[in-house]
C-alpha cells in the first residue's frame, strides 16, 4: 500500500513529528511504500538544520534527514508555510534577498499542490497534528 | 489525474491559531486539481463561517470573505455539525449565507451549507477517500 503522510506540527512543541517518524518507519518495515511526506503549518520547522537541542535529546530534523536519505523519500515543506516561518533553501533565500538559508539535506520546498497530488496518488493519507 | 473525494475537516476557531487560514489555502489549491471536495465544520471550526466577523481589535487579517468565494471554485458542499453549533449557543442564522451558482439551473444561487447531526457527519466522513483535518 502507498502512503502519503502529512505533518502539521513543529518538532519538540508537539509529539506529532516523532509519532509520524515512527509510523513512517513501520510503514516501510511492513513492506509498504511512502509516496511523500508533506510538512505544513509549523511542521515546516522539521526542515531546519539550525536546531540545537540539549545533548540528551533527539535531533528530530536530522533523524528525518537520515531516514529520507536511507530510503530515498520525498520530504516536502510547503513553500507558503515555510516563507511565513523563515525556512529557506538556497534559491528561495536568494529570490527573497535574504542573507541565509537553513533547510536540512533531504528536504525540498514546494507548493501545496504536492499535498493534493499526494492525496490522489496514495492509497492512504495520514495526518499527524494537533 | 484521478478524481477523489477529499474532505477538509475544520475544527479550530478562525483566529487564535493559523490552522483555519492555512486550511483555506489548501482548500483553494485543491479546487485547481478538480477533485470532489467537501468541507466539514465541527467543534470550534463552526466559528470560521459565522457572520459579522470583525478583527480590527486583534490585528489579524479578516479572511471570512474567502468562504463566500468557495462556490466560484466549485466547492459547494459545506457540512456543518448541528451539535457543534448548539454546544456554542449558535444557530444556522449566525452563519454566513454561503451559496454556489448552478449553471444547469440558469445560474440559480443554491445554499452550500448542509446541516448534519453528529452521526450523519460520521457517515459523510466514512465516504471520503482523503480526509485532511485542521
Amino acid at each position: 500500500m502507498k502512503f502519503t503522510i502529512m505533518i502539521n506540527e513543529g518538532p519538540y512543541q508537539h509529539q506529532s513529528s516523532d509519532t509520524a517518524l515512527q509510523f513512517a518507519r513501520s510503514v516501510l518495515a511492513q513492506g509498504h511504500e511512502i509516496f511523500r511526506v508533506f510538512f505544513y503549518h509549523d511542521g515546516v520547522n522539521n526542515g531546519t538544520r539550525l536546531s540545537v537541542p540539549p545533548a540528551d535529546d533527539r535531533l528530530l530534523q536530522k533523524e528525518w534527514s537520515e531516514f529520507s536519505k536511507e530510503n530515498n523519500l520525498d520530504l516536502v515543506l510547503c513553500i507558503a508555510a515555510a516563507q511565513r516561518r523563515g525556512i529557506m533553501d538556497e534559491s528561495e533565500a536568494e529570490r527573497q534577498g535574504l542573507d541565509a538559508n537553513n533547510i536540512i539535506e533531504g528536504f525540498r520546498i514546494s507548493g501545496l499542490g504536492q499535498l493534493i497530488e499526494g492525496g490522489i496518488e496514495a492509497d492512504r493519507t495520514v495526518v499527524f497534528g494537533d | 489525474m484521478a478524481t477523489k473525494k477529499f474532505m477538509f475537516v475544520n475544527r479550530k476557531a478562525p483566529y487564535g491559531t493559523v490552522y483555519a487560514l492555512e486550511s483555506l489555502e489548501v482548500v483553494l489549491i485543491s479546487a485547481a486539481f478538480e477533485q470532489d471536495v467537501s468541507l466539514a465544520f465541527v467543534d470550534d471550526g463552526v466559528y470560521q463561517i459565522t457572520k459579522g466577523q470583525d478583527t480590527k481589535g486583534i490585528g489579524q487579517k479578516n479572511f471570512s470573505n474567502t468562504y463566500k468565494a468557495l462556490g466560484d471554485y466549485e466547492i459547494k458542499k459545506l457540512y456543518v455539525e448541528k451539535e457543534s453549533l448548539e454546544e456554542r449557543g449558535l444557530t444556522q442564522d449566525d452563519l454566513m449565507d454561503l451559496v454556489w451558482e448552478d449553471e444547469d439551473d440558469d445560474w440559480a444561487e443554491k445554499p452550500s451549507i448542509i446541516m448534519v447531526n453528529r452521526s450523519e457527519m460520521a457517515d459523510v466522513m466514512a465516504e471520503q477517500e482523503v480526509t485532511l483535518s485542521f
